[in-house]
């Protein structure tokens, strides 16, 4: 599964790669990093329907992770990728905004890995 | 003739006239009068009865003469010597004339003529002398009141003097009194003025509070993370070491090494963040110039801003730019107050695209973009620091304004006018210059040239 992780702190590649260590070795996963939600499209674009999930930044500098995911459920919708919305503020605003613009998921930060792994393992199945 | 008595009557009345003695002398005034008085009896007495003559005749020979010597050696007096020096002769004529007649008759009477003649010269010399004596007097008069008016001026100007020194005193306890006035409102204004430069610096400081808080919750959740991860890795490599998987080993030990090394820069990411925080609110009465990164202290700020503006407003966005001139290396500066004024500027800024974003809805601006963007670059032996944002511009007719304390054009509460003000006042501190460009419905660019 290709998990593509947007968030403009370049530390977080370390940490999920760290975290996923024993799954990126079994290669039940399979992580992808993007800096900023530009960045995120770009791939996108070029790699076309290969992200499954999509684990994004709200607060990022220039486009928004709500932006990011308002373009995300425009434009790839055959079959949508599953968004997972991250951010520091875990205000009801950016929890209904980000509802209302179809985010399968909300999480906040600082990140229970637990709980994502098992959110991860219940999309496979 | 029988002049005696006339001429005492006639003296009598020359002394109180030309004296004044009811004015000036009183004492003599009384006494001229008495005088005056008795010899008017007893010339009545001499005219009514005639035995009495020989008697009086000597009465008033004595009397004259009396009156003659009194004046002459009275210093009170002296001024109507003149006057006896006038009479003298006749009286001196006519006693010695009555005196003849009372002893010797018959003399008397051969040498008549002689005593008319005599009468007559002495006469005239006693009108010739009055005369003249009454001139001078009048000169001498017209002196004295010349004098007293004078005198009279004198005293005026005297108590005028009095007055104005007065009215001068009392001036000058007025201006005393309203320097004094003054020299206190000064000192409040200076009060007054420390505790609003306190309070812009804390205003800002709470519009930075969310950003902070943003700031260090990033890194803290970092540190928390590779704590947590190297714990459950050290956890595995107690396993591999059992199993013997040496390889295995080495690749965790070089992975908690990295996490250790993250732990460490975002631990010093937070504590610079605080410190940045303490410094920003701290009077800064002896804060030195120490050599600063400008692009790093620019890149904080621009943090900080944002992240404070989007915790109160999270529905807005802006693109943020970055040009850093890296070749600048460190310039000497106040640091936190330098700080002050970048994180000033893009607080503005912020401010303005915020603004302009709320005006979405007019089809103009439809494809509106907030966009803020810093850069640094080095121009001759100084260094340029431009803030811009494509905000509505600042119209012409405000221009003149946005450096004076207190203006602003935020809402009563929003600001307190003295961001641009205590900017200003910083960049000129440090020998710089802080500029402003601008086009109405296009942006703001603000120029902070500083010495290398």
């Amino acid at each position: 599964m290709k998990i593509l992780v947007v968030d403009d702190e370049k530390d977080v590649q370390t940490l999920f790669e760290q975290r996923f260590r024993k799954e990126i070795k079994m290669a039940e996963v399979n992580f992808v990093f993007a800096f900023s939600g530009e960045e995120a499209l770009d791939y996108l674009n070029s790699h076309d329907h290969e992200a499954v999930l999509i684990l994004s930044d709200i607060n990022m500098p220039g486009m928004s992770g709500l932006q990011l995911l308002e373009k995300i459920k425009q434009q790839y919708n055959t079959p949508p990728p599953i968004v997972m919305m991250i951010t520091a503020y875990g205000d009801p605003e950016n929890y209904d905004m980000a509802k209302a613009l179809g985010a399968d998921d909300f999480l906040t930060k600082p990140v229970d890995f637990v709980a994502l792994k098992d959110k991860l393992k219940h999309i496979i199945t | 003739m029988k002049l005696t008595f006339i001429l005492l009557i006639i003296l009598f009345s020359f002394l109180r006239k030309v004296l004044r003695t009811k004015t000036d002398l009183p004492y003599w005034d009384t006494r001229f009068r008495y005088g005056l008085m008795l010899s008017i009896i007893l010339l009545s007495v001499e005219v009514i009865f005639p035995v009495a003559r020989p008697i009086l005749m000597w009465v008033g020979e004595l009397f004259l003469f009396a009156l003659f010597f009194k004046v002459i050696t009275e210093v009170k007096l002296k001024a109507a010597k003149p006057i006896i020096f006038a009479f003298l002769p006749l009286a001196i004529v006519d006693g010695f004339e009555n005196i003849i007649e009372q002893i010797l008759p018959r003399w008397h009477d051969q040498i008549d003529i002689i005593f008319g003649i005599a009468g007559i010269f002495s006469f005239i010399w006693m009108v010739a002398m009055l005369i003249i004596n009454n001139k001078q007097r009048k000169a001498l008069e017209k002196e004295r009141l010349k004098a007293v008016e004078k005198e009279k001026e004198f005293q005026l100007s005297e108590k005028m003097k009095a007055a104005l020194a007065i009215q001068v005193e009392e001036r000058t306890a007025e201006l005393n009194e309203q320097k004094n006035d003054l020299l206190h409102a000064l000192d409040e204004l200076r009060t007054t003025q420390a505790q609003l430069i306190q309070s812009e610096k804390m205003a800002s400081l709470g519009e930075l509070t969310a950003g902070i808080a943003h700031e260090i919750q990033n890194p803290l959740n970092f540190v928390n993370n590779f704590s947590e991860i190297s714990n459950e890795l050290l956890t595995e490599m107690v396993d591999e070491i059992n199993k013997g998987n040496t390889d295995e080993v080495k690749d965790i030990v070089k992975d908690v090494q990295q996490n250790l090394e993250k732990i460490l820069h975002h631990g010093k990411r937070a504590d610079s963040i605080v410190k940045g925080m303490l410094q920003h609110s701290r009077s800064n009465n002896n804060a030195k110039k120490e050599p600063t990164n400008i692009n790093a202290l620019a890149d904080e700020y621009l943090r900080l801003a944002y992240h404070g503006l989007r915790a109160k407003d999270k529905s807005f966005n802006a693109t943020l730019k970055t040009d850093f001139d890296s070749s600048i290396g460190n310039i000497n500066i106040i640091p936190q107050d330098i700080g002050r004024v970048i994180l000033n500027l893009l607080t503005n800024a912020f401010y303005v695209t915020q603004q302009k974003a709320e005006l979405k809805n007019q089809p103009a601006i439809q494809q509106y973009e907030p966009t803020v963007s810093v850069s640094t670059k080095t121009v001759g032996d100084m260094v340029e620091i431009k803030v811009a944002d494509n905000g509505n511009g600042i119209p012409q007719k405000l221009i003149d304004k946005i450096f004076q304390p207190f203006f602003t054009t935020k809402p009563t509460g929003k600001g307190t006018g003295l961001g641009l003000s205590l900017s200003y006042d910083i960049v000129k501190a440090h020998n710089g210059n802080l500029s402003v460009v601008t086009k109405e419905n296009v942006g703001t660019t603000f120029t902070i040239t500083l010495p290398k």
